[in-house]
C-alpha cells in the first residue's frame, strides 16, 4: 500500500519544523576567521543570518565548512544515510521555456524531440520487474500543446504499472504551466493530479530565485515567488515536496544565500519540504557552454552551506548524478544525508555532458555509504525506512 | 606506561602523535586509517603538509606519458593496457613517433617525458639505451623513465646485474625513475595480482641502487585490490625505511609519494568494488602522516577526477601531478579525466593556493 499522506507529514500546519540544536564543533577544524564566528553562533544554537551565509558561501576553508556542516548533519540525522530504489521518467523534452542553461529541451518537431504516451511511460516504469521501486520521479517540460488530461492519464498509467511506488511528479514550474494551459487555478490542478495518484513533488525549476538571474537565463520560467507559493500550496494539501538550487553559472554568492533563506522562510511557514538538493550546473551543450564546471570545493561548500542555513529542512541530498559518486560520497561528511537512488536512466544532466553512469545498483549505493562509515537506510518518498530489497 | 595508554585509547594517542609530528608506529598508522574521522585526518595531514611545504603553493608538472610498447609478459590481473607479446593489438613505438611526441611535449612547455612500456621479451637494457641515446641526441629532454619491474626485466634480458643495468641506462640518458609497479610491496598481494612482476624486495632494491647512483625517484601505491589494511601500512613502512637509508647516504632519494586506487574496469579483477573517494582521501592523509621523510605527496586526478583531486589538496597533497598530455594506461581501464594546465591552476587557486609549474626535481620552472 502506498503510504497515506497524513502519516507522512506530522501536522504540517502547526509549529514550524525544528531548527538546529546547539552544535558541538571541534574548533581545531576551523581555520577561516569568518567561519569561527559562524561556529560560535552554531555552538549557541542561534539561527544563522545572511552575513553568516555569505561567510559560508565565500569560505575556502574546506575542512572548516565540513566541520560545521557535519556537526549539523549529526544533530539532524546521526550517521543515517538514505537512498531510494527509484526510477526517473522524463515524459517529454518539448518545452517552450528555452532556458539558456538547459541542454535537454527541444522545439516541437525538432531533432530528438519526444513525448512519451502514457502507455510508453508505463512500459518504461514496468521494466526491470525485479527492481522493487519505491518511487517514480517524473519530470518533463513545459509542453506547449498538452492539456491536464494527459498528465492525469500519465499518472494513472504509471500508478497502474507500479502500484507500490509513490508518484513523485511535476515541479512547481510544470504545475504553474498546466494551470495556465487549462486556464484554471493551481489548486484545481493539484486536486485533479492528486486524484490521479500524485503523491509527492520533486523540487526542480527553482534554479536561483534572483529576478536578475531569471531574467538573464530563464525569462519565461515561473518566478521564484510563484515557485515558493506553489510549493506552499502543495504543503497545505499534504504533499511533501523537495527544493533545489542550480548553482555554478552566473549567480553571485549573495544570490545563493538569498535563495536558501527564501526557502528557509517558506519552510517556516509551510513545513512540507523534505529535502534540499543542490544541483551543480553542467555547461556542456547549453547556451552557457563557455563556463567552467564547478570545482570540488564549490560543490562541497554549497552542500555544507545548505545544511547550515536550511536548519528547518530535514534532509540535504548529495545527488550523485550531478556530483559524481565520488564527490557525493565525500559530501556525506559535509552535511548531506541522502544520495538519491538507483535512478536507472537519467537524461537531463547527461544531455549536458554528465559522464556519470545513468543508474546505480542498490549494492553500489550501499557500498558508497558503508565504506564512508555511515549507516545505509533504504527509504521511501517520505523518508520512512524500507527493508533492503 | 605509554604502551598501556596506547592500548587503552589507541585513537587519541595516535592522533596526538600525528598532531605533534612524531614518527608514527605501524599500529598508530593503522588506527588512524581505520578509526579516525575523515575531517580529523584532513586536519592532521594538512598540518603535516604545511610542515613539509610551508609555502601556500600547489605544484604541477607539464610532461607527457609515453608508453613505448603495450606488449608485456607480466599479465597483471589489474591491468587493462597490456597485450601479450605477438598479440594483434600489440605495438612498439618507432623512433620517429617517439621523436614527434617529444617535440610536441617541448612545444607545450613540458620539462620531461615519463617513458614506460611493458615487459617486452626482446627489449633489454641495450635496446633501451639506444632509444635513450637517440632521444638525447635528436630530441633532448629530461627522461623520467621506466619503473623497477622494467629495470629488473631488462637486466634479465641482457644478463646484467641491477647496478650494471642502472649504470648503463643512466649513462645513456635516464635522468630519474618513476615509482610505478610498486602496487603493494607485500609479496602475498603481488602473487595474487601481479605474479609476473618483480617481488617487493626487488622493487626496493632497484630504487636503493638508483638512489645509490644519485638518481631521484618517486614511489607509488596502488590500493583497493586484494590487500589488507595492515598490508597498506607495511607498504608505507618499507618505503619509509628505504628513504631513511637513502637520505643517510645523501645521493638520490624519493621526491614524492603517489597513492592511487585500483581501477577494476576491463581487468581480470573487474568483480571487485572500486576503492571509494573517502577511502582514497583517508589513505592519502595517512600516507602524508606516516611518510615523514618524503618531501611531497601527489594527488591523482587521473584516477580520482578534478573534484576529488582538489579535495585532496586539503588532505595532505601538495602537488597535482602533471598535465599528462597523453595517458594510456588508466584510460584503458575506463577512466578518462582530462585536465589541461589552466584547469590545474584554477583548482589550486580556487582553494587559496598559488599554482606553480615544477620540473621532475620539484624545482620551479
Amino acid at each position: 500500500m502506498p503510504p497515506t499522506l497524513s502519516s507522512a507529514l506530522a501536522s504540517p500546519e502547526t509549529a514550524p519544523p525544528p531548527g538546529l540544536p546547539p552544535l558541538d564543533i571541534d574548533p581545531r577544524l576551523v581555520g577561516d576567521p569568518a567561519l569561527k564566528s559562524v561556529a560560535a553562533k552554531l555552538a549557541q544554537g542561534r539561527r544563522l543570518d545572511e552575513g553568516d551565509g555569505l561567510a559560508l558561501m565565500k569560505s575556502r576553508d574546506l575542512l572548516g565548512l565540513g566541520a560545521l556542516a557535519h556537526a549539523a548533519r549529526l544533530a539532524k540525522n546521526g550517521l543515517a544515510t538514505y537512498y531510494v530504489i527509484n526510477r526517473q521518467i522524463n515524459y517529454s523534452n518539448i518545452c517552450g521555456n528555452r532556458c539558456t542553461f538547459c541542454a535537454f529541451w527541444r522545439e516541437p518537431g525538432g531533432d530528438g524531440a519526444y513525448l512519451l504516451s502514457p502507455e510508453q511511460a508505463a512500459q518504461m516504469a514496468a521494466e526491470h520487474p525485479q527492481l522493487n521501486l519505491s518511487e517514480l520521479h517524473i519530470v518533463g517540460s513545459c509542453h506547449p500543446d498538452l492539456g491536464l488530461d494527459y498528465y492525469c492519464e500519465l499518472l494513472a498509467a504509471l500508478g497502474a504499472a507500479r502500484p507500490q511506488a509513490t508518484l513523485k511528479a511535476f515541479t512547481p514550474v510544470e504545475i504553474d504551466h498546466f494551470a495556465r494551459q487549462e486556464g484554471i487555478s493551481t489548486s484545481e490542478v493539484f486536486q485533479r493530479l492528486m486524484a490521479a495518484g500524485l503523491g509527492a513533488m520533486p523540487g526542480g525549476g527553482a534554479e536561483v530565485f534572483s529576478p536578475r538571474v531569471r531574467r538573464e537565463l530563464c525569462p519565461s520560467k515561473t518566478s521564484g515567488e510563484r515557485w515558493l507559493a506553489i510549493s506552499g500550496q502543495a504543503h497545505a494539501l499534504g504533499l511533501p515536496t523537495n527544493a533545489t538550487m542550480l548553482y555554478g553559472h552566473i549567480e553571485t554568492p549573495a544570490e545563493r544565500v538569498e535563495h536558501l533563506l527564501a526557502l528557509r522562510q517558506q519552510q517556516d511557514q509551510s513545513g512540507g519540504f523534505s529535502a534540499f538538493i543542490p544541483l551543480a550546473f553542467h555547461p556542456e551543450n547549453t547556451g552557457l557552454g563557455e563556463l567552467n564546471r564547478t570545482t570540488g570545493l564549490d560543490d562541497l561548500r554549497v552542500v555544507a552551506a545548505s545544511r547550515l542555513l536550511l536548519d528547518n529542512f530535514p534532509h540535504i541530498k548529495a545527488y550523485w548524478v550531478m556530483l559524481g559518486p565520488k564527490l557525493a560520497q565525500v559530501a556525506l561528511n559535509f552535511g548531506a544525508d541522502d544520495l538519491d537512488g538507483t535512478i536507472v536512466e537519467e537524461r537531463i544532466t547527461h544531455t549536458a555532458g554528465a559522464t556519470t553512469a545513468k543508474g546505480m545498483t542498490e549494492d553500489e549505493l550501499r557500498h558508497l555509504i558503508t565504506s564512508a562509515g555511515f549507516v545505509p537506510v533504504r527509504r521511501d518518498s517520505f523518508y520512512r525506512s524500507v527493508e533492503q530489497s | 606506561m605509554a604502551l598501556a595508554q596506547e592500548a587503552k585509547q589507541p585513537l587519541p594517542q595516535a592522533m596526538k602523535a600525528a598532531e605533534s609530528g612524531k614518527r608514527l608506529s605501524l599500529r598508530q598508522a593503522q588506527t588512524l586509517l581505520e578509526k579516525a574521522e575523515l575531517l580529523d585526518l584532513g586536519r592532521l595531514a594538512h598540518a603535516a603538509r604545511m610542515r613539509h611545504n610551508p609555502e601556500p603553493v600547489v605544484t604541477f608538472a607539464v610532461d607527457r606519458n609515453i608508453n613505448t610498447t603495450n606488449e608485456c609478459l607480466s599479465g597483471c590481473r589489474f591491468c587493462a593496457f597490456f597485450r601479450p607479446p605477438g598479440h594483434a593489438e600489440g605495438y612498439v613505438l618507432s623512433p620517429e613517433e617517439l621523436g614527434r611526441k617529444i617535440d610536441e611535449t617541448l612545444a607545450l612547455g613540458g620539462t620531461h617525458i615519463l617513458i614506460q612500456g611493458g615487459l617486452h621479451p626482446q627489449i633489454g637494457v641495450e635496446t633501451t639505451c639506444e632509444s635513450f641515446r637517440f632521444i638525447k641526441q635528436h630530441h633532448p629532454i629530461h627522461i623520467h623513465g621506466l619503473s623497477p619491474p622494467e629495470v629488473v626485466h631488462m637486466a634479465q634480458v641482457d644478463g646484467l646485474s641491477i647496478p650494471e643495468a642502472i649504470e648503463r641506462l643512466r649513462a645513456a640518458g635516464l635522468g630519474s625513475i618513476p615509482g610505478g609497479g610498486a602496487e603493494i610491496l607485500v609479496d602475498r598481494v603481488r602473487e595474487l595480482i601481479a605474479p609476473g612482476k618483480c617481488g617487493a624486495d626487488q622493487w626496493l632494491d632497484v630504487m636503493a641502487q638508483a638512489h645509490h647512483q644519485g638518481l631521484m625517484t618517486t614511489a607509488t601505491m596502488m590500493f583497493g585490490s586484494l590487500e589488507t589494511v595492515a598490508e597498506r601500512i607495511e607498504h608505507l613502512r618499507r618505503l619509509r625505511d628505504l628513504q631513511d637509508e637513502s637520505l643517510a647516504l645523501g645521493r638520490g632519494s624519493f621526491t614524492a609519494f603517489i597513492p592511487w586506487t585500483f581501477q577494476p574496469a576491463n581487468t581480470a579483477l573487474s568483480h571487485l568494488p572500486p576503492a571509494t573517494a573517502v577511502d582514497y582521501l583517508r589513505m592519502l592523509a595517512v600516507s602524508r602522516l606516516f611518510l615523514d621523510n618524503f618531501p611531497h605527496v601527489q594527488a591523482s586526478w587521473v584516477t580520482q577526477g578534478a573534484g576529488i583531486a582538489q579535495t585532496a589538496l586539503a588532505f595532505g597533497a601538495d602537488d597535482l601531478g602533471s598535465t599528462m598530455i597523453e595517458e594510456n594506461v588508466v584510460a584503458a581501464a575506463g577512466v578518462s579525466f582530462r585536465l589541461p594546465r589552466e584547469e590545474l591552476v584554477r583548482l589550486a587557486q580556487d582553494l587559496g593556493f598559488a599554482a606553480r609549474q615544477r620540473d621532475v626535481f620539484y624545482k620551479p620552472v
